[in-house]
């Protein structure tokens, strides 16, 4: 298979349960060119090299797909969302000193050195909601993991962290909704109904944007609870961060922020209820759910690749010459299945050592919410294990969302006996 | 129980901070310092830290995890 | 012989076998783990001089000084049970070859078929012996070491003398004035790290010694060391004329390799550590690779492909880490089986808030080129290079770079490397690394290149004379 059919495949629609196939075959020319100027990496070496050299920037401004959308009248799908996700430069589509500094003072807000104690201070609330939830599931014996568990923990706590209001849920949860819906890098986002999905993307994310602008301005003027209003008034080292880039960091970190741990949840319910047996061994042995997770991460990477990348010189990789100027695609979920690097890749293996996978991304640019998220997910697994008896899929593979780049099911009904009393 | 990190392989990317702040701490903006015998009652959020690790530097006594599991 | 019989031998060794590691840190401890790994069920011995069980060493200089972790809290995790007999507490004080025994200095002779030696290294002590013995004066190696400095520290002296601004010398400066004590360094050398980074960093980590409230003298000596009636120290007299009221003093004066108990075991082995192949397999004083004898940790010194082959030898945690596991593999294991252990050499060292990482080896370069961020902000990266490529690097709080130039050093790429596409400073010229001329009034650095033959390096080479 051509590599440009290989990567189509894997970026199709029908596809989305399972693009792997794809990237296997894709992975036999470790750094393929699959367009005029886009270079796809799925070979883990390859990638590795790449996420910690620094001739590669993720400086959208200097993409070629930035300048491809500026050029042309309809913009090609690939380039379509990049924009979409923020005019400003958030710190995952930028370079140092400018990524450093941004980094800094939206960490000095969330994790240590500055503020250590914030995340594990979350980590009660976090128990509570579990509980919750599986308590109003106690009466029945069906429950849709991503509605009813997975979503409401990191959205609930993504908005208290950053100082967004719980009760605009609603209106940012179908903004968001529509921007992953528009944000397609497959062959469909050409057709009509592609165009549709993607003006009301850029539609909503218009929306969303005006609205964090809104939130930040206010906390600009009176100074409130949470990261967002301590960004925009701190008086650390670095000062404050502008009003504009703190809204486009602030797109960044609410969608990032509980997306991925969304996917997360859902993709380890699911990969334990595949694999008889799972389940009763982290039971029986608690201490293994950490690296499980990990696992689950490495097979189903919540962020599978992030489109912004580039060469600014001449680059030799894995055999192949990628030119200055040519758009760099890391596929973190198929170098995390690189059999060069994992023996037996396609085995969910709870115990498996030196896990170096790329589900949280690799070098500076490394997920930011990594450690909130990982809490989440540690506590929302530990609570199902303890409280849902005989869970089994309802459907496999479920339905999953149009998006291939925060990628996760939109639906996972699971089937069970009954929910055990909290303990 | 016991753990080292390779500090060596360590990149200073504090996803293992968090979720072990007892034990875990960073010095500075990349440094990295712990308590290298923490207490057993500890040891679910120092394995929750030792498998967050992105280049797998923190090793966590193995004879425990037999131990447990035996 | 027919490979089935050779398979039989492999197998019987690893049933009945006499392995014994001398050297219980953290090279014999991987390597005995290893062994068991790898099958071999027979009689295990591991001797060690300190009573301790394996602990971790790094943290002694840190953590413990700082008073985040106890002296005695820095054991090390174990990968599996090892099942041998430990003779913890009792030091090994001879080789006998011949007949295959190592003499412990307890009198007693423990029997081996193949040996793995890992003794490490102590610290130097205080040139004068009197001084040495003064209340208040210190050396930090051990846990004991670091549990005694720690309580005299914590009693809150009223002046800290470090003498040495190595590594560890600068780590337990920064340690003291986080615990708000005054700190007097001095270092022979023209800055700190300089034997190891050269003057070009080395006036980068001045900076920030100054910076945080340390009273560094460079370019200083300390001549000698006064007791009070009670025998505590209370002055240091200094090469400059100058005198220091002191409370504690720190020896931090580098290393001494423990090879004194191979003494006349016909070994390549003095000074500069145990020449072995790149297999960790010791030779003799004639260059002859034995069979049954294996070298790791802080003494074994190979010839590295990387620096022109010759014998380096590293004080490095990964070093007697990966090195003890390649050595017992390497014990048990066949010719076509065998592995290599050459490590690119790497370090940290955590001082005044900022990780300072490194890779290679930085006094085989001349030349030094500032490759990412601000040496202002004390964020940056660089690259060492010699004759034209690139042979080390260091990161101050920009260790996610590292591994970038760790490739560029393995595969020899051209110096200067090739400018980044962002946060480079301007023009990125490349300047005199400034590493002291050897032979220069300094301490050496934890990784030495000792020259190309197994036996020697120059004139310094000691026990030659003493022929069996």
């Amino acid at each position: 298979m051509r590599p440009e059919i290989a990567w189509a495949e894997a970026m199709k629609f029908e596809n989305r349960h399972d693009p792997y196939r794809f990237f296997d075959e894709l992975r036999k020319t470790p750094v393929a060119r699959v367009a005029d100027d886009i270079y796809v990496v799925t070979g883990y070496w390859e990638l590795l090299a790449l996420a910690h050299d620094p001739r590669v920037s993720s400086d959208i401004s200097r993409s070629p797909l930035q300048a491809k959308r500026a050029a042309a009248q309809e913009p090609p799908p690939e380039a379509e969302h990049l924009t979409a996700y923020g005019r400003q430069p958030s710190m995952i589509m930028s370079d140092p000193p400018y990524h450093d500094r941004a980094r800094r003072q939206a960490m000095r807000q969330f994790g240590p050195p500055h503020s250590p104690d914030l995340i594990p201070s979350m980590e009660p609330g976090i128990e509570r909601l579990c509980n919750e939830l599986l308590g109003k599931a106690a009466g029945k014996t069906r429950i849709d993991i991503v509605d009813e568990y997975g979503y409401r923990v990191p959205v609930t706590v993504i908005c208290k962290i950053l100082g967004v209001p719980l009760e605009d849920e609603k209106a940012f949860h179908a903004w968001i909704f529509d921007f992953m819906a528009g944000l397609d890098l497959g062959p469909e986002a050409a057709t009509e109904e592609g165009k549709v999905r993607a003006a009301k993307g850029r539609e909503s994310t218009a929306a969303l944007t005006e609205y964090l602008r809104g939130l930040i301005d206010g906390y600009v003027r009176k100074p409130g609870e949470g990261l967002l209003s301590r960004l925009v008034n701190d008086d650390g080292p670095d000062g404050p961060m502008a009003p504009p880039e703190a809204a486009a960091n602030a797109l960044l970190l609410l969608i990032a922020g509980h997306d991925s741990t969304v996917n997360t949840i859902s993709h380890c319910v699911l990969t334990l209820l595949r694999n008889p047996g799972s389940v009763e061994l982290l039971r029986r042995r608690p201490g293994l759910i950490p690296r499980a997770i990990e696992e689950v991460l490495r097979l189903q990477s919540a962020v599978q690749f992030f489109p912004s990348r580039s060469a600014t010189a001449d680059i030799e990789v894995g055999g192949t010459v990628i030119p200055e100027g040519s758009a760099i695609f890391l596929m973190y979920g198929a170098a995390n299945r690189d059999p060069g690097r994992f023996p037996d890749p396609g085995r969910f293996d709870p115990e498996r050592r030196a896990n170096e996978h790329f589900g949280w991304g690799s070098g500076i640019h490394t997920c930011f919410g990594g450690p909130l998220a990982r809490l989440e997910v540690n506590v929302a697994l530990e609570v199902f294990l303890q409280r849902v008896e005989n869970p089994r899929l309802v459907v496999d593979p479920p339905p999953y969302r149009r998006n291939q780049i925060f990628r996760g099911p939109q639906h996972l009904f699971i089937d069970y006996d009954r929910i055990r009393e909290h303990s | 129980m016991r753990m080292v990190v390779d500090l060596n392989r360590c990149q200073g990317y504090a996803q293992c901070v968090p979720l072990a702040p007892e034990v875990l701490h960073l010095h500075g903006e990349e440094a990295l310092m712990y308590d290298p015998n923490p207490d057993d009652s500890l040891r679910q959020h120092v394995l929750r830290a030792a498998a967050s690790c992105p280049v797998q530097a923190i090793v966590v006594d193995r004879l425990d995890e037999i131990g447990k599991s035996s | 012989m027919r490979a089935e019989l050779i398979a039989d031998v492999v197998a019987e060794f690893k049933a009945y076998g006499r392995i014994v590691i001398v050297g219980a840190s953290l090279a014999g401890l991987r390597a005995a783990e290893t062994l068991r790994d790898e099958g071999f069920t027979g009689p295990l011995t591991i001797i060690g001089d300190e009573k301790q069980e394996p602990y971790d060493r790094p943290p002694l200089s840190k953590q413990v000084l700082k008073g985040l972790a106890r002296a005695d809290h820095t054991l090390l995790p174990r990968m599996r049970k090892v099942d041998a007999d430990w003779r913890l507490g009792v030091a090994a004080t001879g080789l006998d070859r011949r007949v295959k025994q190592v003499r412990l200095a307890d009198g007693e002779q423990v029997p081996f078929d193949r040996l793995l030696i890992a003794t490490g290294t102590r610290s130097r002590p205080w040139f004068n012996p009197q001084e040495a013995a003064l209340e208040g004066v210190f050396t930090l190696r051990t846990a004991d070491d670091a549990g005694r400095l720690r309580a005299a520290l914590a009693a809150g002296p009223g002046r800290v003398l470090i003498v040495g601004a190595g590594f560890i010398g600068s780590e337990m400066a920064s340690v003291c004035r986080e615990l708000g004590l005054a700190v007097t360094v001095a270092e022979r050398a023209e800055g700190p790290l300089v034997g190891a980074l050269g003057g070009v960093i080395g006036d980068i980590a001045a900076e920030m010694q100054r910076d945080h409230g340390v009273d560094l003298r460079t370019g200083v000596s300390v001549e000698a060391l006064e007791g009070d009636a009670q025998g505590h120290v209370r002055r240091a007299r200094l090469s400059d004329g100058t005198t220091l009221d002191v409370d504690v003093v720190v020896a931090s004066l580098g290393s001494i390799r423990n090879t004194e108990w191979l003494e006349g075991a016909g070994l390549a082995s003095g000074r500069w550590g145990v020449a072995c192949d790149a297999g960790c397999r010791v030779f003799d004083i004639n260059g002859v690779v034995t069979d049954s004898i294996f070298v790791a940790g802080d003494i074994a010194r190979a010839p590295h492909v990387l620096y022109d082959y010759q014998f380096l030898v590293q004080e490095h945690w990964d070093n007697a880490d990966v090195g003890g596991r390649v050595a017992a593999h390497n014990m048990v294991s066949l010719e076509p089986q065998r592995r290599p252990h050459l490590p690119l050499p790497a370090f940290w060292s955590g001082q005044f808030g900022v990780n300072i990482k490194g890779v290679g080896v930085g006094p085989f370069a001349d030349e030094i080129v500032i490759t990412q961020g601000s040496v202002t902000d004390r964020r940056f990266a660089a690259a060492y290079g010699r004759n034209g490529r690139i042979v080390a690097a260091v990161t101050f709080n920009h260790g996610k770079w590292l591994e970038y130039y760790g490739a560029l050093i393995e595969r020899s790429a051209p110096f200067p490397p090739p400018p980044p596409g962002y946060d480079h400073p301007d023009g990125m010229q490349p300047m005199p690394a400034r590493f002291p001329t050897p032979g220069a009034p300094t301490g050496w650095p934890d990784v030495v290149l000792t020259g190309h033959d197994p036996t020697e390096r120059g004139a310094e080479y000691e026990y030659r004379t003493k022929k069996r």
